[in-house]
């Protein structure tokens, strides 16, 4: 058997663009012994705060980065091109460390 | 198996310390069988007996303890875990127990239909042991034909079925000048992380410490190799590393705590803060048949020993990093001290750790003896090569 096929050869870039979705092998989920909110991914936990629950609750393949950061400004009464930022930098980190699919949009 | 890295609680928010009752991670091994005969193998020297394995309703049991006591990940490990016909019905109940579950495979047992299956009842990760990327060496070192083709099959099978994959390269004296080429291949494979363990000198690993041992400069090579690549290849692979702690300052916060994070289940069913614990003799282990997990994780004999920071000589007491590495590890100062409360000599700041940093010293330099290959017994043979 060969293998590339699945390689991934170049670091994913998060703009407004992209329609971001969490892995199938990436779990969120409330943890009630410890009152909050973990990310379960391959030898890590993560806890994500409020604002990245927010988020992450919204990555469904479907919304647009840009189309989050509208929301969260709205509901958080905030400059959306800060959120837009903040949210860029915190979806960058996780496609980084490999536990966000990115949903870049398709090259033409 | 080898070595699991303690799960890291956090890399997102501090620690909510309340909530360090519960262990975050499970290492279940499964079994002691294996085809492979790694001679650095984790696994106790003395290997637990087919007859003697927990059942399938047993495991069960614990999978459901475990997601009661607030267990967030399972590592269904070994041996080679996948040599138990009954994995699937073990692996549903860890599903349906809510834990995020990782088999940690040498891939040469796995059929793509039972990958496939795996993957159907809810397997999250998988994470694939390599012996090396040279194919022969990879055979010499494992004492089994043909396993890099086989694990080839594997990570691609993983990749199809949208399992997360990670490569685990154990390496040694005898792989290490390949560890760039490891990278690559795991890339290629199309693995999210890649876990370059420096094998740890204990079981096997340390009957065999003369043949594995690097040498400093070559340790020193490799460990910049991974700090290119990380800068290379960021975003596009995750690169966890291990390092052989005699050539380190301070030690490893072992297991992240003595039964702080993870607690460690044998084919048998003892419960081991630890997977080496058993190597401190003077302490008695609970069995899962015998007593509830919660209770053995919270108020276990063995748990308790060594759990926290009271129990440490002076030195250790009175260190700044006592939170930190929590004094290395406890079968390593057993091994080398005779006492398990006394700071590893790994540590710089341990009166032993000179004499014990000269063994890697000297044995680096050395030729190197056969493998002791990891079987029942333990004979020696050489297997091809050199
Ligand atoms: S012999 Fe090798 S493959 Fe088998 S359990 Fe030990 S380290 Fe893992
Ligand atoms: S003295 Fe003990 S606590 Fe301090 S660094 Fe050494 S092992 Fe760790």
């Amino acid at each position: 058997m060969t293998i590339g096929q699945y390689a991934k050869r170049e670091r994913t870039m998060i703009t407004g663009d992209c329609r971001p979705s969490i892995p199938r092998f990436v779990k969120m989920r409330h943890d009630a012994g410890r009152g909050r909110w973990i990310l379960l991914a391959p030898e890590r936990v993560f806890n994500p705060d409020e604002i990245a629950v927010a988020v992450l609750q919204k990555c469904d393949g479907e919304r647009s980065v840009a189309d989050i950061a509208a929301i969260l400004a709205d509901d958080y009464k905030a400059p959306a091109d800060l959120i837009l930022k903040d949210i860029i930098d915190m979806l960058q980190d996780l496609s980084d460390k490999g536990v966000l699919n990115a949903g870049e949009p398709t090259k033409s | 198996m080898n070595e699991v890295t303690p799960v890291e609680q956090s890399d997102v928010a501090a620690v909510d310390p309340s909530c360090a009752r519960a262990p975050v991670g499970m290492l279940c091994e499964l079994t002691h069988r294996c085809p492979l005969q790694c001679p650095y193998c984790s696994n106790p020297t003395d290997l637990d007996r087919v007859a003697s394995e927990l059942t399938t309703a047993e495991w069960q049991s614990v999978m459901r303890q475990a997601g009661e006591l607030g267990i967030l990940q399972v590592h269904l490990s070994g041996g080679e875990p996948t040599v138990r016909k009954d994995l699937e019905e073990i692996l549903e109940a860890a599903v349906k127990a809510g834990l995020y579950t990782n088999l940690i495979s040498a891939g040469v047992t796995i059929t793509r239909e039972r990958l496939m299956k795996f993957a159907e009842i809810g397997l999250d990760h998988v994470q694939l042991s390599i012996q090396d990327v040279d194919s022969d060496n990879a055979d010499r070192i494992s004492a089994y034909k043909g396993g890099l083709a086989k694990k080839i099959e594997v990570s691609q099978w993983t990749k199809e079925a949208g399992m997360a994959l990670t490569i685990n390269a154990p390496i040694h004296r005898q792989n290490i000048h390949n560890v760039p080429r490891m990278i690559e291949f795991a890339i290629e494979c199309g693995a999210g992380r890649i876990e370059i363990a420096h094998v740890q000198y204990y079981a096997w690993a340390l009957l065999n410490r003369g043949s594995l041992m690097p040498t400093r400069e070559s340790f020193m090579t490799a460990a910049k190799q991974v700090e290119h690549a990380r800068e290379k290849y960021k975003g596009i692979i995750v690169i966890d590393m291990v390092v052989p702690d005699y050539y380190a300052k301070f030690p490893k916060p072992c297991m992240g705590g003595w039964a702080k994070q993870i607690l460690n289940v044998t084919p048998q069913g003892r419960v081991l803060p630890c997977h080496a614990a058993e190597s401190i003799t003077h302490l008695t282990f609970d069995n899962v048949k015998d007593r509830p997990l919660a209770d053995i994780w919270l108020n276990g004999e063995a748990f308790n020993k060594y759990r926290g920071t009271e129990w440490m000589n002076e030195t250790c007491r009175t260190c700044p990093r006592k939170e930190i590495d929590f004094g290395g590890c406890r079968c390593q100062a057993f091994a080398l001290t005779g006492d398990a409360t006394n700071t590893d000599p790994a540590c710089s700041l341990s009166p032993m750790h000179e004499e014990w940093a000269k063994v890697a010293e000297v044995e680096s330099h050395s030729t190197p003896p056969e493998f002791v290959y990891r079987r029942v017994g333990g004979a020696k043979v050489t297997v091809g090569g050199t």
